[in-house]
């Protein structure tokens, strides 16, 4: 049986793993090569790496730490930051990584999409997409430059539009969520599996393994990724790396999903 | 010494570690001079059929690749998209394949014909093992894979399955006819159950 996946995101900024929360105030957690060293021995599902820094400072992707990460990283590796062009997204790919991710030159140029998905093929394509409810509604907006840009679209149409173009995966990253770790927005997740015919992934809200089992419960197959429940423990938020092990997580699937 | 092929797809690096790790020889071959040692040849790949076999047939490599493999029978292992290009053809490209094992690779969203299974196959999955099988022993876990593909192999001959695995149907995820091998899953992305294949492969 295809399981659901369970993903810790990681966030770099100035070569350094940091953490968000409503995508400001990054706090510097660690080392990044360190981090996926620990999520090897804990046998993650899989990694998601974001470089914050790139797109706002309107840089390149930094394709000597990527080179690193993928060197380093067991298990696969979907990397995201800075990348504008079909050619930057073969060049990563070609560095040992499964998966690239585009966000801000996707919901500017949806084109670029089929674009990356014709060289690399589409299950190597990933959209992310970050979100913010509007107040008083069930919209959500969708943003970009770590939220500071508001974008024309709304999640769901902005999701299909992703989908037609050709991406692989949609990673859906909740902006009033991140780093509160008070649990996903699970209708938020319902709603988006009901126009979804490609894997997707939900991001922002994770502070237990409850809660990612009650986003399984919810949709079933499905990404559950978590940045703060993987490199925080405790309530003053020490900083330690962790993932479940093996047997916590067939527990979550177990009782949440196969019941 | 294990060879990775390296024509500009895939995770060569993932290869590599994996084999330093446990201290087999290993060597990245991107032209015909490095090919000289190998006693053991990995195909990775990540991507679209057609790109995989227009770098390959440019690499320069593919003649001295099947001399080692068709004369000197060094067993070889294709992975992803690598082991696709090990059929005809695929319904993905236009390209033909090496067509070393004989088979087709085909859409599973089109052979299912289910509107709402989600596409790629993406994630881990239970792996079964048709008969006992050398790339496949000593796994205490059961056998779990990552998988991120559209598309699989219908090999033509039955006897040239190995594994199945279950996304909307049962397809074949490892193939074998004598010293060519390929799994559809990425062992290198594997963990421990990776591992475990890719020291059985180094060991054959």
């Amino acid at each position: 049986m295809l399981r659901p996946r369970i993903i810790p995101c990681l966030l770099i900024k100035n070569n350094g793993l940091v953490k968000t929360v409503n995508f400001k105030s990054p706090k510097y957690v660690g080392d990044p090569i360190n981090a996926v060293k620990i999520f090897n021995e804990k046998e993650s599902d899989e990694l998601i790496v974001l470089d914050i820094d790139a797109t706002v400072n309107n840089g390149q992707p930094n394709y000597k730490m990527i080179s690193l990460l993928a060197a380093e990283c067991r298990m696969p590796l979907c990397y995201g930051g800075g990348v504008r062009s079909a050619a930057e997204a073969k060049k990563i790919i070609s560095l040992g990584v499964e998966k690239v991710s585009i966000s801000a030159a996707a919901v500017n140029t949806p084109q670029l999409i089929s674009e990356i998905s014709q060289e690399v093929g589409r299950q190597s394509v990933v959209v992310v997409l970050d979100v913010k409810k509007r107040y008083f509604s069930k919209e959500c907006d969708v943003y970009t430059h770590n939220g500071k840009i508001k974008t024309k679209y709304i999640l769901y149409d902005m999701f299909s539009i992703a989908q037609e173009f050709g991406a692989g995966e949609i990673v859906v990253n909740s902006i009033d969520n991140d780093g509160v770790m008070k649990g996903y927005d699970l209708e938020m997740a319902i709603n988006v599996k009901k126009i979804a015919n490609i894997p997707f992934t939900i991001l922002g809200g994770a502070g237990c393994i409850k809660d990612i089992g009650d986003l399984i419960k919810s949709c079933g197959i499905i990404g559950s990724a978590a940045g703060s429940l993987f490199v925080f423990k405790g309530v003053y938020k020490a900083v330690l790396i962790n993932y479940p092990t093996a047997d916590e997580k067939d527990q979550i699937i177990k009782s949440f999903y196969l019941l | 010494m294990i060879t990775i092929i390296d024509y500009g797809l895939g995770n060569i690096q993932a290869f590599v570690n994996v084999y330093r790790r446990f201290g087999y020889p290993v060597n990245v071959a991107n032209n015909i001079s490095t090919l000289q040692n190998t006693t053991k040849l990995i195909l990775p790949g990540v991507g679209a059929f057609d790109y995989a076999m227009e770098l390959l047939n440019a690499s320069g490599m593919r003649h001295d690749i099947e001399k080692l493999v068709f004369e000197k029978k060094v067993p070889i292992l294709g992975v992803c998209v690598g082991m696709q290009i090990l059929a005809d053809s695929s319904e993905e490209g236009k390209r033909s394949g090496l067509g070393w094992i004989r088979g087709d690779i085909k859409s599973i969203k089109r052979e299912c014909g289910s509107s709402e299974l989600l596409m790629p196959h993406m994630g881990w999955n239970d792996v079964s093992i048709k008969d006992k099988h050398k790339l496949f022993i000593g796994f205490p876990n059961g056998y779990r894979f990552y998988f991120l593909h559209s598309y699989y192999f219908d090999p033509i001959n039955e006897n040239a399955v190995v594994a199945t695995t279950k996304y909307g149907l049962d397809f074949c995820c490892a193939v074998q006819s004598e010293n060519i091998y390929g799994v559809q899953f990425h062992p290198e992305k594997s963990h421990h159950y990776g591992t475990t294949l890719l020291k059985n492969f180094a060991e054959l």
